[in-house]
């Protein structure tokens, strides 16, 4: 690995072969949004981009700012695009408005494979035991069970003709726990580590602290002009952190880097060509609301989420950002408290009905507040098999009328082998709520498919809703221009509407559970029972009647063999 | 006769009729004694909707459940009271085999059953039948259950009328639907030999021939209706998928059968013996049962479909009612029961008590599984001793009917019999 000085920016390679080694280019940058609720939304973006090949036959062998265990991962199992992500808590979007990458609470992983794989299972199957080695997290227990191919959700991101969706796999573990295991081999991927830049204030007893705490990994392939006649391959590595006020404040309205991550900024990453920390002051244009220190000069406006937003910027590739101190620490101070937030304008909900361990309904609930235009909006449900699905039973409400979807694609679950898949396409009318319902019989299953503490319940995964929601500034659909990190990462194909996917709760349903004390009892009683049976039918087929000899009592009995002994005839 | 039968009908259908339009309809469809994952309605829509998977039910019953969807009901009802009336024409024919044999000694003459008797007996087959609350639940509950019992009254019918053909291919559709079925052949074949004067012996020619001549014909249907349902599906992902299911037992869902919790509590490494042993369970009663009843094929019949309804991997009420729609033919055997007390103590206490646990154990969450087994348990047995009661008495009876009445000891007093 070769270290340029630090200072320098746009490092390259400086090693004399015949063959040029392709360019690497790695940016960071931290956004900082104040909620309206009070907490603090921290927004960690790292991307490395390489244009090299890993589809080629040479292996590639010299990674610099691409990590290697990642590379080997895209060249061994033919990756085309990988997306990872760990989530603890849920994202609240009436209180905190729309994150800028979305991701379900537990783990989620998908991945768009080459033309070129065969066995898209089996390497399927590789590919989730290697990356739950590479990231610490039990991604083994991916399986058939619940992993699912979206016909029409989770088209590419990146660049790429075929969509044939047979080489895309969806899973999602609800149940995974986000710690600092998860963490650490996280950082490890970063060309800095967690020892300079933006990286360093990723400290985990702060961020785990927090309401929200999100890290992801996506790879794909991205153009490198507007022609497209190269690509290049991208890693971005995301942390989304919610903050919250009370736990992390002492009552007072202050906020600070250091009370924040326990860390203060000194320099930037000496490999990152831009290094940038963006503070989301759209709602204080006249410093009415919070206070900045130190100030700065800088801004930057950017078009995210369909809303053209202002920035203060601050550039960590120059010295003069940390000041005498030779160290940044930011502090917000809030002057006042109130402040009404933009209602997000496509939210959704799910929830459980019913009573009782034998059915149940679920009952998805999307909420349209756009006051007079409508959108279509890509519902994507998995549904464990054990929860059967009454598919008939589906009904589409939008303001209590019947609300039918253009495209249904439904595959039914079959037991222990594959899950439910129900993709629907519904058009959302304006300001309105849209209900979707089903009804569902709860399985027993065997005694040894039930996780520890059974009767904690069985989750089953976030429902995922992509959509193209109107935007009320143009967006910008030229990909390859220079923009903050944050505002490049969904494609952008029209100027007036913007993709959005988000992601309802994930649902803990109780299953009836057999004893589990009892394995032994239950077999010899049953068992005894098929004995009873196999008994009498089997004296009745093999005895015959006789007529019988009454037995004299004891007494007689006992008399009489004393007589046979004395010569007396008997009784 | 048709007065009361008319009558009898009408009152069983006002019942049904009434049952379907109240609210209880849904309840009792939902009622796991009553459905099973292999007769219940809403998988078969389920998989009619779903369009996708072989259903569990079988291909044919799916595709007339289409065409019949919304006439559910009448079809029902029809099938119904069709089977009541099949099974009173089935009995004419046996009490009249049975006074042809005058052969018992004298002083049996009052376990020969008089034309008096018999002649209120189809009658109480129609109202066992009718009346009993099982069967009302089940034609409520619309499961396929009720397509099985008539096609297996069909085939008792066939039977007795001497229809070699129609005996086969009612029993080919029967084991086209549940595997089981397949036991009756003994009988079937049983029957027909004695009615055709062919001896059973099996050094004989004539004995293989009419068994070859049966199986051909049963073979012959069923391989026809199993490639007509290929053909309508256009695959053959059906058949593990209906039989393997019987068979496999994938589906946990509690019943008032013995499979569901013991494979629930079972052992993996084990799970393939219990479930080989589980199955032969059913099927091995054929032949010892065959050897013993050869010259009363009807009470073979009866003591099969027994068997079958107590021992199959997914019973309902349903295929319980079948068989106790027999016993009015058997109500002479009354004198020699031993335990019918008893049994019917249990068999009404457990039908009640059903309900209750089931209820405790998944809305109220005070009682836990173990209590719904130990109902199950307890009615499985009762029903073992009911089947084993009438088999010891039918037993009794021909004893007495070989050997008289009043049977009396070497020295002259008051014998009694005992199985030895």
């Amino acid at each position: 690995v070769y270290a340029a000085a630090p200072g320098t920016s746009a490092p390259e390679t400086m090693v004399p072969s015949s063959v040029p080694q392709p360019k690497d280019d790695f940016q960071e940058e931290l956004v900082i949004r104040p909620l309206h609720s009070g907490d603090i939304y921290a927004s960690f973006q790292f991307r490395t981009l390489w244009d090299t090949d890993f589809m080629r036959d040479n292996k590639v062998s010299h990674y610099r700012l691409f990590p290697k265990s990642l590379g080997q991962v895209i060249s061994k199992f033919s990756v085309r695009e990988l997306h990872i992500s760990f989530t603890q808590g849920y994202w609240r979007t009436m209180q905190w408005g729309q994150p800028f990458i979305s991701s379900p609470p537990g783990a989620e992983l998908w991945v768009w494979f080459q033309d070129s794989v065969t066995d898209v299972d089996a390497t399927w199957k590789e590919l989730t035991n290697v990356l739950s080695g590479i990231f610490c997290a039990s991604l083994n227990f991916i399986d058939s069970t619940n992993t699912v191919q979206p016909s029409a959700s989770f088209k590419p991101l990146g660049i790429g003709n075929e969509t044939d969706h047979r080489f895309l796999r969806y899973a999602t573990l609800p149940r995974e726990i986000v710690c600092t295991e998860n963490l650490t081999p996280w950082k490890k991927l970063l060309p800095c580590g967690s020892k300079a830049g933006l990286a360093v204030l990723l400290k985990s007893e702060k961020l785990f602290h927090s309401s929200f705490h999100s890290q992801a990994v996506h790879i794909r392939s991205v153009c490198q002009d507007r022609q497209c006649k190269t690509t290049s391959w991208e890693l971005r590595q995301t942390l989304n952190s919610v903050f919250d006020l009370h736990t992390s404040g002492q009552g007072k309205r202050e906020w600070s880097l250091f009370k924040m991550f326990s860390r203060t900024l000194t320099e930037a990453c000496p490999l990152a060509s831009s290094s940038k920390l963006y503070i989301d002051i759209t709602d204080n244009s006249q410093g009415e609301q919070f206070e900045l220190i130190p100030a700065t000069s800088l801004l930057s406006q950017a078009v995210v989420l369909g809303d053209r937003r202002t920035f203060s910027v601050y550039d960590l590739t120059q010295e003069t950002t940390f000041g005498s101190v030779r160290s940044l620490n930011l502090l917000i101070r809030w002057k006042s408290s109130e402040c009404d937030m933009l209602r997000p304008l496509l939210h959704a909900e799910r929830y459980v009905a019913g009573y009782g361990l034998q059915t149940g309904e679920i009952h998805t609930l999307m909420y349209n507040n756009h006051p007079y235009r409508s959108f279509p909006v890509l519902l994507l449900d998995s549904v464990p098999w054990y929860l059967r699905l009454y598919i008939h039973t589906l009904s589409v409400t939008s303001k209590g009328k019947d609300n039918k979807p253009s495209y249904i694609h439904y595959e039914p679950s079959k037991d222990r082998v594959r899950p439910h898949l129900l993709e629907m396409l519904i058009q959302l009318p304006p300001n309105s709520v849209t209900e979707v319902t089903v009804q569902f019989e709860r399985a027993l299953l065997k005694w040894t498919e039930y996780p520890p503490d059974p009767n904690h319940g069985f989750y089953v995964g976030s429902s995922v809703i992509s959509s193209l929601v109107p935007s009320t500034v143009a967006m910008d659909t030229n990909s390859t221009q220079e923009r903050p990190l944050f505002s490049s990462f969904f494609p952008c194909k029209e100027e007036s509407s913007y993709f959005v996917r988000i992601y309802t709760e994930p649902l803990l349903v109780n299953l009836p559970t057999p004893d589990f004390s009892m394995p032994y009892n239950v077999i010899c009683l049953t068992c005894t029972v098929v004995a009873v049976g196999y008994g009498s039918l089997y004296n009745l087929l093999t005895r015959s009647f006789q007529i019988e000899e009454p037995n004299p009592g004891l007494a007689k009995r006992i008399a009489n063999v004393i007589r046979k002994m004395r010569g007396v005839p008997p009784l | 006769m048709a007065a009361p039968l008319t009558l009898l009908l009408i009152v069983a259908v006002t019942i049904r009729a009434a049952l379907f339009r109240s609210s209880l309809a849904e309840l009792i469809a939902e009622r796991v004694e009553v459905v099973s994952p292999i007769t219940a309605w809403k998988r078969g829509k389920r998989g009619w909707s779903g369009g996708l998977e072989p259903p569990r039910p079988t291909p044919l019953i799916i595709y007339l459940f289409h065409f019949l969807v919304d006439y559910a009901e009448i079809t029902f009802m029809v099938s119904r009271n069709k089977r009541s009336s099949l099974l009173e024409t089935e009995e004419f024919r046996k009490q009249k085999f049975a006074l042809e044999a005058d052969r018992y000694p004298l002083d049996c003459l009052e376990l020969i059953r008089s034309p008096k008797e018999m002649f209120y007996t189809p009658l109480k087959v129609a109202m066992f039948y009718l009346l009993n609350p099982f069967t009302i639940l089940s034609c409520v509950a619309k499961s396929t259950c009720g397509l099985n019992n008539a096609v297996l009254a069909l085939f008792v019918l066939s039977t007795i009328k001497g229809n070699v053909l129609l005996s086969a291919v009612f029993l080919c559709l029967a084991t086209y639907q549940s595997i089981y079925p397949v036991t009756l052949c003994a009988a079937a074949m049983l029957y027909f030999m004695q009615r055709q004067f062919i001896p059973v012996n099996l050094r004989r020619a004539s004995f293989w021939w009419f068994v070859v001549q049966y199986l051909f014909m049963f073979l012959g249907s069923l391989f026809v209706i199993i490639c007509l349902s290929f053909f309508l599906l256009g695959s053959w992902d059906y058949l593990p998928s209906v039989y393997g299911f019987i068979l496999s037992v994938p589906d946990l869902t509690p019943n008032i059968g013995l499979f569901w919790y013991f494979f629930a509590e079972m052992f993996e490494h084990f799970r393939l013996f219990f479930l080989c042993v589980f199955q032969i369970n059913v099927f091995f009663y054929t032949i010892p049962l065959s050897i013993k009843l050869k010259e009363h094929p009807v009470f073979l019949m009866f003591m099969q479909l027994a068997v079958i309804s107590i021992f199959k991997s997914y019973p309902t009420v349903g295929d319980v009612a079948l068989y106790l729609a027999f016993l009015p033919v058997w109500s002479h055997l009354h004198r020699f029961l031993r335990n019918i007390f008893l049994v019917s103590c249990v068999l009404l206490a457990c039908s009640a008590l059903f309900p209750v646990l089931w209820h405790l154990w998944i809305y109220a969450g005070s009682a836990n599984s173990n209590f719904y087994y130990a109902i199950t348990l307890l009615f499985n047995v009762a029903q073992i001793l009911l089947v084993s009661d009438y088999f010891y008495a039918f037993l009794r009876r021909e004893h007495h009917l070989t050997y008289g009445l009043y049977l009396k000891r070497k020295d002259g007093s008051e014998a009694t019999l005992v199985l030895k």
